[in-house]
């Protein structure tokens, strides 16, 4: 048959090798991946996903430092024993301000889409400083270094910028305050707290979250964002059967 | 060879421009490590200005005292010599953290340090990964493809003393990713770990890789490029076009370590995955096909089984693959029309991968008693044993309705190292085994016997991984669905982690059987280095005027 001979072609131009190999390889990322940028069903449209407090942000940002995501995923299946265990399957909105995603692959720990809320700060202290305290059996590595590590201050601003360039709505007052705003988190008598929630939205709480209240620790940042996920979208208002949800 | 002797050869060239390179790539690094305010980019910066100076330092050397000889009547080997040598450290380094991650997870009371945070599990994780895959298969595929590329097209690999700078480049970003790992520097994206500079510290060294391979094609004797460099050919144009795209982020400063993906949330997550799993069938499939097409044959002194069927595995191979991702997704916020399209692609890809295994296992026909006599083909064969049976295992477990009890579970930790200890592990041990004796000019390896260990002992280690896994990874995602004949969910989420103890413990042996084959051969080959060379065995293999062994 001829096709094997026009192969030969491509045995003996390297370039034109190189083209049709890159040729192919292109076809399938341009159709999967593409069309969820402009694709308006992608990500749900639902209330309350704002983008991260500067202190959620930089929790945030030591929970992807550590690793979390290697064990813990942020992505409950629509499955029954999931949305038992965990709470409601996790959405597209949940994570659209999430560079990068932290949805995880595997679970040697439980699923975390949701811990916001359902353990108290001083047990999320007592369990991150030492997992076996509280949960013999567990198999987690203990960060009590975190409780002794002040928050770094000076890069806060910077990348607040940076995540606005890459599509997250902070505005500037929230990058001129923010470390006002980080400060104030922190603090349940902080005065600043009121404009804080006025920025953010009024589910935001200000807590000494490791339980020291004369430094803001890398723990406080942890505890906060921990907090706060799966806490955004109000599931009592959401309609998951409504054709515009169904993806 | 006596004429081009007499010529007395200058040294390669572009050793000049690489070392004015290296002088100002040092000093950027200097004014950056005094401007910066982050103390880890300031580490990394001592990094690259160590790196700079031993290299510069070496150049200066080489050029002055004639270490950096061009020899174009010769095959360029000493790169290929220092690659083997790191592809077996690195497998040392990689696989013992494998082994010490395994134990955290067996006995966390002993083998965690509540004072040494970055010895911690979410550290030491990526290390293992990226030194085996990266670190280990990359420079078995960096030093293989370099030897594959002179032989099959007969010609000295191109570019001076670019292939030099591949390899050595290629260490400092293996030495950048490693301490960015342990010293917290991660952009989280699982297998693309390292920050935004050292993700273009790697681009350029992979782009002068694909031009020293493209330009020793160009310079090719033979009419056809061979089968292994098509592999070769994909495996490098396609892990570039990758890992550009994945990696494209937003640093928070040019003296920072720190940068935000330009994607986020589902977008972010598919071209991660996409990334993620054509990593898997591009880094760890085609460049270790390749791999097979010429060592396989080589060594059983049989050609190809069958030229067509590469044609059409091939090509449908490198198509398929890409549409894989998605299956990593299943059940997850990403819309179920691309999730459907991942999963029927993934089942389709079954049959070009076994397209490869048979035109791998084929090639023995006519020479199956070697599989008894001789143990380095049976390691191989075993090899492409194993990438049959986890291109199998891939696309069952692609199937959603599979995919609900295996996903987040260790059964994806055995399927991943099904793959990685046994088809990856042993056809790179297979090559290399083949390539000391030839690059080191001896008659044969040091011992035989040490090679039957080595496989036996990797192959029994390999296997107690994978049973242990299989049965933790179903066990747990059957445990997670389990409900009371009342309705509740049986178990917490602990009591599935406390019943996975044994499991862990199993793994933890088989890898360190699996670690202890390694060092074996590692022995084994240190001892075969120090053979008394064969005689006349010189001009046989490195001249490229004689006719080729290849």
């Amino acid at each position: 048959m001829n096709l094997w001979k026009h192969h030969g072609k491509l045995e003996r131009h390297s370039l034109l090798l190189v083209i049709g190999i890159l040729v192919v390889v292109s076809i399938g990322g341009l159709v999967e991946i593409a069309p969820l940028f402009w694709l308006q069903s992608t990500i749900e449209k639902v209330q309350g996903v704002r983008p991260y407090t500067p202190l959620e942000m930089a929790g945030r940002d030591i929970y992807i430092r550590e690793g979390c995501y290697l064990c813990h995923s942020q992505m409950i299946r629509p499955l029954r024993d999931e949305v038992e265990r965990y709470g409601h399957y996790s959405l597209a909105a949940e994570s659209m301000y999430d560079h990068p995603f932290q949805w995880g692959s595997k679970r040697t720990g439980p699923d975390l889409a949701r811990v916001g809320g359902k353990y108290s700060d001083s047990w999320h202290t007592d369990h991150l400083t030492n997992p076996r305290s509280v949960v013999p059996e567990s198999v987690m590595p203990p960060y009590a270094f975190l409780a002794r590590k002040d928050l770094r201050l000076v890069d806060i601003q910077r990348k607040m910028q940076a995540l606005r360039t890459v599509g997250v709505p902070y505005s500037q007052d929230n990058i001129d305050k923010a470390l006002v705003d980080l400060a104030a988190q922190a603090d349940p008598f902080s005065t600043d707290a009121v404009a804080l929630r006025e920025r953010y939205g009024k589910k935001v709480v200000n807590r000494d979250f490791d339980g020291d209240p004369s430094r803001v620790t890398e723990m406080d940042a942890l505890i906060a964002y921990l907090q706060m996920l799966g806490t955004m979208v109000d599931f009592s208002t959401y309609q998951a059967a409504d054709p515009q949800n169904q993806r | 060879m006596p004429p081009t002797k007499a010529l007395l050869p200058g040294s390669l060239p572009g050793t000049g421009l690489l070392l004015a390179l290296t002088i100002i790539g040092g000093l950027l690094f200097a004014v950056a490590a005094g401007l910066t305010d982050d103390p880890l980019f300031r580490f990394h910066s001592f990094v690259f200005i160590a790196a700079a100076v031993v290299a510069g330092f070496a150049l200066t050397t080489g050029l002055s005292a004639g270490g950096l000889r061009n020899e174009p009547d010769r095959y360029m080997d000493g790169v290929i010599r220092y690659g083997v040598i790191a592809t077996m450290f690195w497998a040392a380094v990689g696989m013992l953290v494998g082994v010490v991650i395994a134990a955290q997870l067996s006995w966390p009371s002993i083998f965690y340090f509540p004072e040494l945070g970055w010895l911690n599990f979410g550290r030491l994780r990526p290390l293992h990964t990226s030194g085996v895959i990266f670190a280990f298969g990359g420079n078995a595929l960096i030093a293989t493809s370099f030897w594959v590329v002179q032989r099959t097209c007969r010609a000295r690999l191109a570019g001076g003393i670019a292939p030099w700078f591949v390899f050595w480049g290629y260490q400092l970003f293996i030495v950048l990713a490693a301490t960015g790992y342990l010293t917290g520097i991660t952009q989280s994206r699982e297998y693309a770990e390292p920050e935004w500079y050292v993700d273009l510290w790697l681009t350029i060294v992979w782009v002068a890789y694909l031009l020293v391979f493209l330009g020793t094609i160009w310079k090719r004797r033979e009419p056809h490029i061979y089968v292994a460099n098509w592999f070769y050919l994909a495996f490098i144009v396609t892990v570039a076009l990758l890992h550009v795209v994945n990696n494209l982020a937003m640093p928070i400063g040019l003296l920072s370590t720190r940068s935000y993906s330009v994607f986020s949330g589902v977008q972010d997550a598919l071209t991660q995955w996409w990334y993620g799993h054509n990593a898997v069938g591009f880094f760890l499939t085609a460049g270790f096909l390749a791999m097979m097409y010429y060592f396989v044959p080589k060594r059983v002194e049989r050609p190809v089984f069958s030229y067509r069927l590469s044609i059409v595995h091939f090509w449908a191979l490198i198509f398929i693959y890409i549409w894989a991702g998605p299956h990593h997704l299943h059940y997850t916020a990403l819309p179920q029309w691309a999730q459907t399209l991942g999963m029927t692609f993934s089942i389709m890809l079954w049959m070009p991968s076994w397209g490869g295994m048979i035109n791998g296992l084929m090639t023995l026909s006519g020479a199956w008693d070697k599989l008894r006599t001789d143990p380095v083909v049976r390691m191989m064969v075993v090899a492409i044993a194993f990438y049959g049976m986890s291109t199998f295992e891939g696309p069952v477990m692609s199937i959603r309705a599979v995919n609900a009890l295996s996903h987040y579970t260790d059964w994806t930790i055995g399927h991943v190292h099904s793959g990685a200890l046994g088809w990856v592990g042993f056809i790179s041990f297979g090559a290399i085994y083949c390539l000391v004796p030839w690059l080191w000019k001896k008659e044969k390896l040091f011992s035989n016997a040490l090679v039957e260990w080595h496989f036996w002992i990797s192959t029994t280690g390999i296997l107690l991984y994978i049973a242990a896994m299989w049965v933790s990874g179903i066990m747990e995602g059957l445990m997670w669905r389990e409900y009371t004949p009342e309705g509740f969910l049986a178990y917490s989420f602990i009591e599935t982690v406390s019943a996975k103890h044994i499991e862990n413990v199993i793994r933890t042996v088989g890898g360190l059987m699996y670690l202890s084959g390694v060092l074996i051969m590692i022995y084994n080959l240190w001892r075969t280095v120090r053979m008394p060379s064969a005689a006349g065995s010189e001009t046989a293999t490195s001249a490229l005027v004689a006719p080729a062994t290849a």
